[in-house]
């Protein structure tokens, strides 16, 4: 069974990807990379993760996040977090990313946001 | 002082960061750590592997990993040692730093440094890199 599942669904111009499982080395992180990448080369620039179904995360799914998180800006599109776990929530912190990421516990305010 | 000791080995390859995990996570219940402190050992442990795995012994399958788990009333101790070529552990930039928080790596050591209460770095004999990570376990009054 992989590490990450995801679902995707649109909403407007903006791609919503529901993740479910976790993100770390290996798996998981390649198959957020894969995604991200896959969704940008479908022209997909706005993107927003929904993490409520991400109960793991370590410093290479966090890396993941970040590189996303960049790739999404060089396209000139926007990448955004929902739903954060207090445990993901407190891992950005610890790394300073809460002020890096847009993040959202309501689905609605973050798609306003685009 | 450390009561009991536990010591295993594992190949280098990224599936041996769970079966650490796993690992920690059941010597560290038996020991009688709480939710908080076995999520901080779980991320400790995690990271202390993948490093070994991907840094120390580079991916090669055929060099191990090895651990070993402590503990005493006060405290849970890790080690973790790759055979590799070794690394000075105060090259790695600091992730927090503004000019590297797009970095896609470099989280692992904080993460390590935050979750533990110890954290220090070695060279043993013989080669590689060693990390040993104490958590101070919390006073529990036990009434019988």
């Amino acid at each position: 069974m992989g590490e990450l599942s995801m679902t995707e669904r649109q909403a407007g111009d903006v791609t919503i990807l529901d993740l479910n499982g976790k993100i770390t080395i290996g798996e998981g992180s390649v198959a957020l990379r894969n995604a991200v990448r896959r969704l940008l080369g479908e022209g997909k620039k706005n993107i927003l993760l929904n993490l409520a179904g991400v109960g793991y995360l370590d410093s290479s799914g966090i890396g993941e996040l970040v590189s996303s998180f960049t790739a999404v800006n060089k396209e000139q599109g926007q990448l955004k977090l929902l739903n954060l776990t207090q445990k993901i929530q407190d891992l950005l912190a610890i790394t300073k990313l809460l002020t890096v990421f847009d993040c959202y516990d309501s689905e609605a305010e973050a798609l306003s946001k685009y | 002082m450390i009561a009991e000791k536990t010591e295993i080995l594992l190949p280098s390859k990224l599936e041996s960061v769970d079966k650490a995990a796993a690992e920690a996570a059941r010597i560290a219940t038996r020991s009688g750590l709480d939710e908080s402190e076995l999520f901080c050992v779980d991320m400790a442990v995690r990271e202390a592997v993948a490093n070994a795995i991907k840094h120390g012994n580079k991916l090669d399958e055929s060099q191990k990993v090895e651990l070993t788990f402590g503990h005493s009333p006060e405290s849970f101790e890790i080690t973790v040692r790759d055979f590799g070529g070794g690394f000075a552990v105060d090259d790695v930039a600091d992730c927090t730093a503004e000019e590297n928080l797009l970095k896609a790596s470099g989280r692992g050591i904080h993460f390590m440094r935050s979750f533990m209460d110890e954290v220090e770095w070695s060279n043993p004999p013989g080669g590689g890199t060693m990390v040993k990570m104490v958590k101070n376990v919390k006073f529990r009054l036990i009434i019988l």
